[in-house]
């Protein structure tokens, strides 16, 4: 039989995996407070936290499910917009109320943008499911920017942006959403329902011979990763406190896209990691600014000839199982369903 | 010999009186203008053991995503326990109580072979999203419920000590028999094996005889299966089904069918051409 007699006890699996995200928070957050860690580098720690929730919730539909929308900008932006305009209206309410609303009201709309475009799109498959998520991200971009003058509303102020955005991403809030969006996409992964998403992206026909509901898992991955990239864009809407449909376009879905593929399409340790890296280095390297494309495009093309899966191909990371693997000093048996949202 | 009545189970005397477990009545299936299966009658009681027989192209894997409802019939009826299956997807046939192997293997190769069982164990594990998400103790409840019950049905085949391994690394024949496993753990009644022995040698398909009839024994379902053996199909099969351009040109039992002119026929040829 498949134990973890070997492994640590579940809940202090989940101690520990809390205990460090828990330190993580604190440390740099302390450090940002005390000034060590610069407001530039501050911004860029949350730039890369909206990251990479975009790119684990892309990875849910490209990695997972198995498909290829290239739209994700697209339920960004819809939750970004959705979100401004919300927390602008809002701006009584206090904080500990407006800004998880926020957050969900942008996830939301995106989500349900994501079931009308999703119940079409999936049926279709492959090359044609990226070009109809791709016409649908222009779609909104397009929408955005012409919608006041044609209906006569100020509402998303078109080319001229949507300014004064109440700027209320922080690092603690940033974090914590990437957290929970973690811990929310493994632990579905590791239920019945993450098993029969796996199994349409392994073998459609397979999965509905074995009693799954392929367009329901299908709809429901598709919605759930609309609903994150919503959250996402929530968070960049009070990160830059000015929305403009351009921040949206064609290579925004491009950049999150290839997070996912370079960090490995199904291993949500390679997506955060990715994320981290491809957000980090055009940074980093602003002091080559000639360079700096050059050399972003020079990795890129490095990964793809030597690990064409990817940096972590289909492997996902669980530090209990790396603990338990160090305290026993023996293989552990099978992966352990620990939690690993702050496994960065 | 007599024709049979349609309507007839294969093995009458055992199953008297009792629900067919599946009953297909004038099913007919046409792509265009080509009739792939036409005029299907067959009757199979609950714990039969039958074979689907026929030349390459007679539509016996036809048949098949008839019965799993992977294509629509386009005449006829098909009544699983007494049930319309009219209308039915091949999900909801499947909970129905219709499971099946493939002829080409589609297993979810990325996938460790417990996965494998566990995504067919898919509608036995009764947890929601929400349950799921947060962790509560009926998630970890069914969770290893499902666990064990995947264990005991890879035991069947005393393939417990490769669960952990990747369905695609395994041999030919372990795939074969993983997909069997694979089916049988969606709890049907009816199970359908497309060509189970493909590809195995001698020793490997008397011990798949020896395992059909197994498991015929220990869950009492009726098993229908295509098969190109015929040591295989003589030897476990109770009844036979024959079939030749998409219709039934014989049926009975492996006697009867041995020495049915039609089927002599249809195998190898007329006398004196």
């Amino acid at each position: 039989m498949i134990k973890q007699a070997r492994d640590i006890p579940t809940p202090v699996k989940y101690l520990i995996n809390l205990a460090l995200f828990i330190i993580f928070l604190v440390v740099v957050n302390s450090m940002i407070a005390s000034k060590t860690i610069s407001g530039y580098y501050t911004k860029v720690i949350m730039l890369i936290g909206i990251n990479i929730i975009l790119a684990v919730s892309l990875n849910l539909a490209t990695g997972y499910l198995g498909q290829l929308p290239l739209g994700h900008a697209g339920f960004m932006a819809v939750g970004a917009y959705s979100s401004a305009i919300f927390m602008k209206a809002a701006s009584a309410l206090p904080m500990f109320i407006a800004l998880p609303l926020g957050l969900m009201i942008g996830g939301t709309v995106a989500g349900i943008f994501g079931f009308i475009i999703g119940i079409p799109a999936l049926r279709l498959r492959g090359d044609y499911l990226a070009i109809i998520t791709l016409g649908f991200g222009e779609i909104i971009r397009v929408i955005l920017l012409n919608i006041d003058s044609v209906l006569g509303f100020n509402l998303t102020y078109g080319a001229a942006s949507l300014k004064n955005i109440p700027k209320t991403t922080t690092f603690l809030g940033t974090f914590i959403c990437v957290f929970i969006v973690c811990y929310v996409i493994h632990t579905m992964m590791k239920s019945r329902h993450g098993r029969a998403i796996l199994s349409i992206r392994e073998n459609e026909i397979a999965a509905e011979s074995c009693g799954i509901k392929t367009t329901y898992y299908k709809t429901m991955a598709f919605v759930m990763s609309a609903f994150f990239a919503g959250v996402a864009g929530s968070l960049y809407a009070g990160y830059l406190g000015i929305l403009n449909p351009s921040n949206f376009g064609f290579m925004k879905s491009i950049e999150i896209l290839v997070m996912v593929v370079l960090g490995g399409m199904g291993s949500m340790i390679g997506s955060v990691i990715s994320a981290t890296v491809l957000t980090a280095l055009p940074e980093l390297l602003r002091a080559f600014a000639d360079y700096r494309m050059v050399a972003y495009s020079l990795l890129l093309i490095a990964v793809m000839i030597f690990k064409p899966s990817g940096l972590m191909g289909t492997y996902d990371f669980s530090l209990s199982r790396l603990l338990g693997k160090g305290l026993s000093r023996l293989p552990a048996r099978n992966a352990s369903p620990a939690r690993k949202g702050d496994d960065r | 010999m007599p024709r049979r009545d349609p309507h007839e189970t294969l093995i009458p005397e055992r199953d008297k009186d009792k629900t067919p477990a599946i009953e297909c009545i004038g099913l007919g299936i046409d792509f265009g203008g080509l009739t792939a299966v036409d005029d299907f009658n067959f009757t199979l009681g609950r714990t039969e053991i039958a074979g689907l027989i026929g030349p390459n192209g007679a539509g016996k894997t036809t048949v098949f995503n008839l019965l799993t409802k992977v294509y629509q019939p386009t005449r006829g009826r098909m009544l699983l326990e007494g049930r319309d299956t009219k209308n039915m997807t091949t999900a909801q046939a499947n909970r129905a109580g219709i499971a099946r192997t493939f002829q080409n293997i589609r297993l979810f190769k990325e996938l460790t072979v417990l996965d494998n069982v566990l995504i067919g164990l898919h509608n036995e594990i009764h947890v929601n999203l929400a349950q799921a998400i947060l962790r509560l103790p009926s998630y970890w409840r069914c969770e290893r419920v499902a666990r064990e019950r995947a264990m005991d049905l890879l035991s069947i085949f005393d393939m417990t000590g490769v669960a952990d391994k990747k369905a695609g690394s395994l041999p030919y024949g372990a795939q074969r028999r993983l997909e069997i496993v694979r089916a049988l753990a969606t709890n049907p009644t009816l199970l359908l094996l497309d060509e189970p022995a493909a590809g195995m040698n001698p020793s490997e398909t008397s011990e798949l005889m020896e395992n059909i009839r197994k498991i015929r024994d220990m869950f009492q379902i009726s098993i229908l299966l295509i098969e190109h053996d015929m040591n295989l199909v003589m030897g476990i099969c109770e009844g036979i089904a024959v079939l030749n351009y998409g219709r039934i040109i014989a049926k009975g039992t492996p006697e009867e069918i041995k020495s049915d002119p039609d089927v002599i026929e249809a195998y190898l040829g007329k006398k004196g051409h």
